[in-house]
This record gives structure tokens, C-alpha cells and sequence, in this order.
């Protein structure tokens, strides 16, 4: 990923602690209801459960740890968007909780913003950009940057 | 592999391969000087690399082989006599060979040239039979300039490759010239299937070629020049006598008619055949190349040559197989319809069935590692001139391909240590009252679910002395501690042991030493050392048969579930209520004894959960060393696919990798290692250090 901001893009669009998020459709492969997790003691908290997707033993991470959102215990609506993506050069496959997921959209490439330098709760350079959608703001997180730092 | 299509490439691959083999012939061939399969061998070897090195563009390795192929085939005629110094300059000039195809950019001329110097010293004896200039490949040196020779015959060779030939790489220049360097040859293209101008496709071969050769060479030489297109061109060769004018009527005699065994069965080999990345084995069927060896033709006719990372998906995706079919029988249990019941039954079967032979692929003997210690052997022992007998058995044990790789290394060590510091010189043994000549042996065999290789030399042992006063001088034991000769020996293994010039220079043992404990580490390995002294020293590395699928004990901490592999445990106990009424204090069984260390996994994990009433120790080792993993429950044992963990979980101590259980859910595997440091390190920390000894794990 680059630094530039995003041209439009399928984005799928989903709730991570009342906050609209938007990742790219492309590296999505499957979303999930919830299954049974199983914890790795020792590991960062943010990625210290493990799922079985088709037989590939998968890392979970909870993305509101890195946006300091508080753990909300699952509800009914809560998903793993699992999505592949590559690090150092090795594409890897992780297990994204997601308290919602909406749907599948564009995001104009004329409606996403600069990130803010001020008035951000959050590290910026895990933000790639803010898309506008109507009344709403989305954030365009970027996913190898906040899997990539520990 | 990037570039799956890339001919040269395959080229590379296959020339490694028989260059290997030419090694191990030529260290054969030094034994036995008088074997003409041998010589054979080595002489289908490098005519096989010259061959498909020029059709591949590697010319300065095809010019250089040529010169040591003339050689050889003067040693196979008869007109010169293998001897030690000629397979010396073989084998240095093999390795030349190698670089020139592997890193041509880093490969000396001048060591080429100092080479073919010695070559050419070592074939200029008697006059030779006369071997014309090869002109495509390069000017030979020695035995070039033989004028007529009455054993000259004139031949007549027709040949039309295939319309799709130059598609698949082969280039017929270069068998032209090829021909040409055998002899006088007079070359015309018969130009009578060509089509139109319009309807002409530039990249077919339309041309057919007449060539009118006259050679010394036998018709096997015409013969091997198509060696690698032999399958679909169409090739006559007919004898002309000198006498008949060229033009005489050629009688349709197939050329491959004389030996019909011989090219029966001869693979494209390195004809590139890009559309397929699966190229035929090389070895064997090149071996059969015109000996006739009908043995050599039925392997090679059976045996296929396919990229490891397609055996590794084949291996996961089995293995998903197996837990899929795990869970199948789990719901079946339940069930009550016998005639679900049986279908579930009949997938079992075929599931475990294709799990066998699925892991049977990727074994391979571990002959294939052994051989290439020869010319280590070889090469160290005239180095520190030291006479040294290299012996092996149980070649024929299997090992996984992935595991006998990553072998190489810790096994090159272990050998050098064991020529350059525990054997002796010749004078030393003797003054010793041994024999003269110092032995190495080799040894792999199977015993219970793990291969046990065994690396024994007659040196002069280990010296505990010395490996002790190194030990307490760098704090890694404590003074006057007791220790038993394995835990003394495993300090051979700690990194900073190794680097002990003293200790290295006088007693030997430690070159490299920490690179073996972790390469066997990581294979999930274990090392035994025995060493008696003036005697010799045993070291024997057992291995799991394969990388893929691992036994393990299955257990509960908590509500987590884990697997310990089984080769590491060696009992189960109760937690005496004793010990368990101290929380901190004194972490020590007593089992038959001997006071063990233990780790409260359930702390270790933070575990929250109610503890059980009555938790169990499992006893772990590596080595001599051992540790109770204290848990909630042994649920049983397990076999199962070991997943890697991802790089995300590249900081988490204490897992080797992950597992998914009959019931779909993922469970851990602990890392043996890890956990007995981690308890030995605790055990020190919390009393009275009854294993005082630190070594790295």
C-alpha cells in the first residue's frame, strides 16, 4: 500500500465500535459468522486468538484494540471478514472481527480525504483516508500498516 | 521458483542432479578402477551435461565439459587407464563444471584452464583415437590433431524434426554442428516441405536435413547427438561405404533398430518442454542411455519428476482430508444408519490410505545425503592427511525430502568435527596402539516412529576435562558441579562453546556445533553423545519420519486444549497434593528419585478458569534434561497435521505451531525446547538447583 490516497474502490463497507470502517473488497475472501476461537496465551492481545477456516489454522484480530475501542462482548451481529493480504512479502491470511457488516460499495475516489493531522484519536498512520458518504464519515483503514506494527 | 517455464532453469536443476551422480560414480570408479559401467556412468554424465548445456546457451560450461568427456570416453575405449590422480582432477574439474553452470559470473577461467592443463597432462600418454575439433563446442587441447584412421566410415544421416521442435527449445544448428564436429560432413537441406511464402509459419520447422559424415565415431555417437529429440524426429542413419557415392540408395533402416532397448525408452530429458514444469527423472533414464541397461529403463519409465511445492499442497490438502473425515466420524458415531455408517467407514479407509501414500512420496532414501559425504570425506581426510575409511548402512532407510535437506548441514558438521579433531593421524593411532587408518560410519535406521542416524568415528573421544574447565571458565556450569557425561556433552552444544579456539584446537567438538543442535531443534530432533575415551565417539540424531504429521498427547489447561508431541513425553503422574498445596516455593517431583522441575502450565497461560480437583504432570525431555508440564487433564493421543503459525504470531514463546482437532476447533503445539528451558531456568531460579547446568536447549 502506498501512501497516496485511494483512488475509488470496491470497498466493503462494516462497524467496528460504532465507527463505519471501509476495506477493500478485493482482498476479502469470505465472511464469517462467528466460530469457535481458540486463545494463544502469550500472544499481543490484539491477535491472540486462532480460528479453523477450511482447514487453515487463521490468526483473529480484533482491529479495536489497535483503535483503543473497548472489547464489546459479541453480539448477534458480529462477523469475521477474513481477507488476504501480504506481509513482508508473504501473502497471509487473517481473521477480522467486525461488530457489523454492511455491505459491498464504491467509494468515489473524489469523496476520500486526507487524514486529518488534528483532531484524531488515532495513530494516523493506520488511517489511509477518510471517505465521505453522504452525512457519513468512513474510515479507510490500512490494514498491512496496523498488522505490520506491534 | 519464479519462473516454473524457465529452461535453464530446469537445466540447472538437472544438472546438479547429475553432477551428483557423476561425483558419486567417480569416488566408486577411484575403488574400483576396472568397472566399465562406472566409466559408462560418468561418461553418459558429462555428455549429457556438454549436450544440453550448449543447446541451453551455457557454452563455457558444454566447452569445458567436452574436454573432460573426451577424457572419459578414452578411459572407456580402453586407450587410457582411470587412475586416482586423473578422478582427482574429475572431481575438481566437476565442481568447476558446477559453478560454471550455477554462477558462471563467479567461475575462474583460469582454474578452468589449470584444469584442463591437468587433463590433458593425465590423457597425453599413447596416441589416442583421433577425436576431430569440435567446432560448435570449443578447441580441445590433447588428442585433436589424429589425421585418417582407417576405422573412418562414411555415414549417411537423414533427420526431420518435429513441426514444433524449435517451439520446444531445440535448436537444429546446433545439432548440425554437433554433427559437423564429429567428422567431414557435408550438410544440404532438403527444403522439399516447405510451404508457400503466405502460408509459411516462421516458427515451424519445415526443413529436413541430408548430411553426408565421415567419421571415426562410432554410430552410437551419430546416435547420441539426437539424443534428446530422439522421440519424435524422424532420424535415419545409414552406413554409405566409402566407396558408394553419397547419393546411394538409402535403405530405411531406423537408426534406433540396432538397440531397440537402448532408445526405447529415452526421456526428452532437458528438451525443454515449457508447457510442463513435471521433466522427466534424469539420472536413471540418462544411465540407460546406450548401455542397453534394461533395469535402469524400467525406473526411469516409472519414475516422474514434480516440483516439492506441488507435493507440499498435495500433503495439506490430504491432511485437511484426514481432519474432515476425523469430523465425519465423530457425527457418524451417533448416528444409527448402518448404511451411512459404512459409506463413513469406506472414506476412512480411502482417507488414511491416501495419507500414507502421500507422505510415501516425499520419502526418499537417505542414501542420496550419505553419498555426497564421500567426497568430504575424501577431500578433508587428504587435506589434514589423515587416512580415514568412510563406511555407512542403512541407506536404504527413508526419510522425508524436506527432512534429509535440511539434514545436509548439521550432519557436513559433525563429520568435519569429527576428521579434523576426534581422529588422530596415522602416526598418533599407531603410537595409540589402533590401526593405522582412522573410520567413520554412517548409519540410519528406524526405530518406533523416529529414524535414528548415527555418525560413530575410532577417534579419541571426547575430553571431558576439557569441555568441563571450558564449561565452568565461561559460568556456564558452576564449579565442581556434578554432571552426567550427556548433560557435560550437550554443553557442546551451547553457541559460545563453539567458538572456543582452545577447546577446539586441542580436544575438538565445537566448530559449529550450536548450528547442529538447532537445526535438529527445529526438525524436532534429538541429539545422544556417547564418547569413550581413546576410543571414539557415537553421536546419533533422531528424527521423526516426517516434517508433516506429528503424534501427540492431547491435554486441557483450562478450557484451551494442547498437544505435546508424543516423542517428548515420557509419563504421566498425579500432582502429589504436596506439591500442589505450595503455589511458589519449591517446583520439584520427585519421580523415582530424580528431582524434576515443573511448570504450572496454567500460569504459564494465565489461565482464569477453575483449576481441576486432581491435575496431572506430564514429564517431557530432550536429552537428559527433564521437565513436568503441570495440567488440568490428559485427554489422549492424537496424530495430527502440524500447521505453521502465522507471522503474527512470530513473538509467541512456548508454540512450535498449531493443529486442527477431530471436532474442527484449533489447538496448539507446545515447543519441547522452549518449555524445558523455561523449567529449567525456573527450577534454578526456585531452590536448590539439584540439575545445576544451564546448557542451551
Amino acid at each position: 500500500m502506498t501512501d497516496t490516497l485511494p483512488s475509488s474502490f470496491e470497498a466493503l463497507t462494516l462497524n467496528l465500535g460504532g465507527e463505519l470502517f471501509a476495506i477493500d473488497a478485493n482482498c476479502v475472501h469470505e465472511i464469517l459468522d462467528l466460530i469457535p476461537q481458540t486463545d494463544v496465551p502469550g500472544a499481543h492481545p490484539f491477535v491472540d486468538r486462532l480460528i479453523n477456516v477450511r482447514g487453515k489454522v487463521v490468526p483473529l484480530a480484533d482491529l479495536r484494540i489497535k483503535f483503543d475501542m473497548e472489547r464489546t462482548p459479541p453480539t448477534i451481529d458480529t462477523r469475521i471478514v477474513v481477507v488476504e493480504i501480504t506481509l513482508d512479502d508473504e501473502p497471509t491470511v487473517v481473521g477480522l472481527l467486525a461488530d457489523k457488516v454492511y455491505e459491498v460499495t464504491t467509494i468515489g475516489g473524489a469523496s476520500i480525504e486526507k487524514t486529518p493531522d488534528i483532531g484524531m484519536r488515532w495513530r494516523p498512520d493506520f488511517i489511509r483516508g477518510i471517505g465521505k458518504r453522504g452525512a457519513d464519515f468512513i474510515v479507510i483503514p490500512d490494514i498491512v500498516r496496523i498488522l505490520s506494527v506491534h | 521458483m519464479t519462473n516454473r517455464t524457465d529452461p535453464a532453469q530446469i537445466f540447472r536443476e538437472e544438472s546438479a542432479e547429475l553432477l551428483a551422480e557423476l561425483e558419486s560414480t567417480l569416488l566408486r570408479l577411484e575403488a574400483r578402477p576396472g568397472d566399465r559401467d562406472l566409466l559408462d556412468t560418468a561418461f553418459r554424465a558429462l555428455h549429457t551435461i556438454k549436450g544440453s548445456g550448449a543447446m541451453f546457451g551455457f557454452d563455457a560450461a558444454a566447452a569445458f565439459t567436452h574436454h573432460l568427456e573426451s577424457a572419459f570416453d578414452r578411459m572407456r575405449t580402453g586407450a587410457l587407464a582411470p587412475n586416482s590422480v586423473l578422478i582427482g582432477v574429475a572431481l575438481a574439474a566437476k565442481d568447476h563444471i558446477r559453478a560454471l553452470i550455477e554462477t558462471p559470473a563467479l567461475a575462474d577461467p583460469a582454474e578452468g584452464e589449470r584444469l584442463l592443463a591437468l587433463v590433458a597432462a593425465q590423457t597425453a600418454g599413447p596416441p589416442p583415437a583421433p577425436a576431430p575439433v569440435p567446432e560448435c563446442i570449443a578447441e580441445t587441447t590433447a588428442e585433436t590433431a589424429a589425421p585418417s584412421d582407417p576405422d573412418r566410415r562414411t555415414w549417411r544421416v537423414r533427420f526431420r524434426l518435429a513441426p514444433d521442435a524449435m517451439e520446444r527449445g531445440t535448436n537444429p544448428l546446433l545439432l548440425l554442428d554437433e554433427l559437423r564436429s564429429l567428422g567431414d560432413a557435408t550438410i544440404r537441406a532438403v527444403t522439399d516441405a516447405v510451404p508457400p511464402l503466405e502460408e509459411l509459419d516462421p516458427s515451424r520447422c519445415v526443413l529436413a536435413w541430408d548430411v553426408t559424415l565421415t567419421t571415426a565415431q562410432p554410430l552410437s555417437t551419430i546416435q547420441d547427438v539426437f539424443i534428446f529429440v530422439m522421440d519424435d524426429t524422424d532420424l535415419t542413419i545409414d552406413a554409405v561405404n566409402d566407396e558408394a557415392p553419397a547419393t546411394a540408395p538409402p535403405s530405411d533402416i531406423d537408426a534406433a533398430a540396432p538397440q531397440p532397448t537402448a532408445h526405447a525408452e529415452i526421456d526428452p530429458g532437458p528438451t525443454p518442454s515449457p508447457a510442463t514444469p513435471v521433466a522427466a527423472a534424469p539420472a536413471p533414464p540418462i544411465a540407460a542411455e546406450s548401455g542397453g541397461r534394461n533395469a535402469a529403463n524400467a525406473n526411469s519409465a516409472s519414475s516422474i519428476r514434480v516440483p516439492a511445492q506441488r507435493l507440499d499442497d498435495l500433503m495439506d490438502q490430504v491432511g485437511e482430508l484426514v481432519i474432515a473425515q476425523a469430523r465425519l466420524k465423530q457425527l457418524i458415531g451417533a448416528s444409527t444408519d448402518l448404511q451411512v455408517k459404512s459409506v463413513a467407514e469406506e472414506i476412512e479407509r480411502l482417507s488414511n490410505g491416501l495419507r500414507d501414500i502421500t507422505m510415501g512420496i516425499r520419502m526418499v532414501p537417505i542414501g542420496s545425503l550419505f553419498g555426497r559425504f564421500r567426497r568430504l570425506v575424501r577431500d578433508l581426510s587428504q587435506e589434514l592427511g589423515k587416512d580415514v575409511a568412510l563406511t555407512m548402512s542403512g541407506e536404504d532407510t527413508e526419510l522425508d525430502k524436506t527432512m534429509i535437506e535440511r539434514l545436509n548441514d548439521p550432519l557436513v558438521h559433525i563429520i568435519r568435527n569429527s576428521l579434523d579433531h576426534g581422529l588422530e593421524t596415522a602416526d598418533q593411532r599407531t603410537a595409540g596402539g589402533k590401526a593405522p587408518q582412522g573410520h567413520i560410519h554412517l548409519s540410519a535406521r528406524h526405530a518406533g516412529t523416529q529414524v535414528l542416524i548415527t555418525i560413530r568415528d575410532d577417534g579419541r573421544g571426547l575430553d571431558r576435562d576439557r569441555i568441563r574447565a571450558k564449561a565452568e571458565e565461561q559460568e556456564l556450569i558452576q564449579a565442581g558441579a556434578k554432571l552426567s557425561d550427556a548433560e557435560l556433552f550437550q554443553l557442546i552444544f551451547h553457541p559460545g562453546f563453539s567458538t572456543a579456539r582452545t577447546l577446539t584446537s586441542l580436544s575438538g567438538r565445537g566448530v559449529g556445533m550450536d548450528v547442529v543442535k538447532r537445526t535438529i531443534d527445529a526438525l524436532r530432533g534429538t541429539i545422544d553423545i556417547t564418547s569413550t575415551p581413546n576410543q571414539g565417539t557415537e553421536i546419533t540424531l533422531g528424527l521423526p519420519l516426517t516434517l508433516a504429521i506429528i503424534d501427540g498427547l492431547l491435554v486441557r489447561v483450562g478450557r484451551g486444549r494442547y498437544v505435546i508431541p508424543l516423542f517428548a513425553v515420557e509419563e504421566c503422574v498425579e500432582l502429589p497434593p504436596t506439591a500442589e498445596g505450595r503455589q511458589a516455593g519449591r517446583n520439584f517431583l520427585n519421580i523415582r528419585g530424580a528431582l524434576v522441575p515443573f511448570i504450572r502450565l496454567r500460569e504459564s497461560f494465565a489461565v482464569s478458569h477453575p483449576p481441576d480437583a486432581y491435575p496431572k504432570v506430564v514429564i517431557i525431555s530432550t536429552g537428559d534434561r527433564r521437565v513436568g508440564l503441570v495440567v488440568d487433564q490428559v485427554l489422549g493421543d492424537h496424530q495430527t497435521v502440524i500447521k505453521s503459525m502465522s507471522k503474527l504470531h512470530a513473538d509467541v514463546a512456548n508454540f512450535s505451531g498449531a493443529t486442527i482437532l477431530g471436532d474442527g476447533s484449533v489447538a496448539l503445539i507446545l515447543d519441547i525446547g522452549q518449555l524445558v528451558a523455561a523449567g529449567q531456568a525456573a527450577g534454578q531460579a526456585a531452590g536448590p538447583a539439584p540439575e545445576p547446568q544451564r546448557a542451551a536447549s
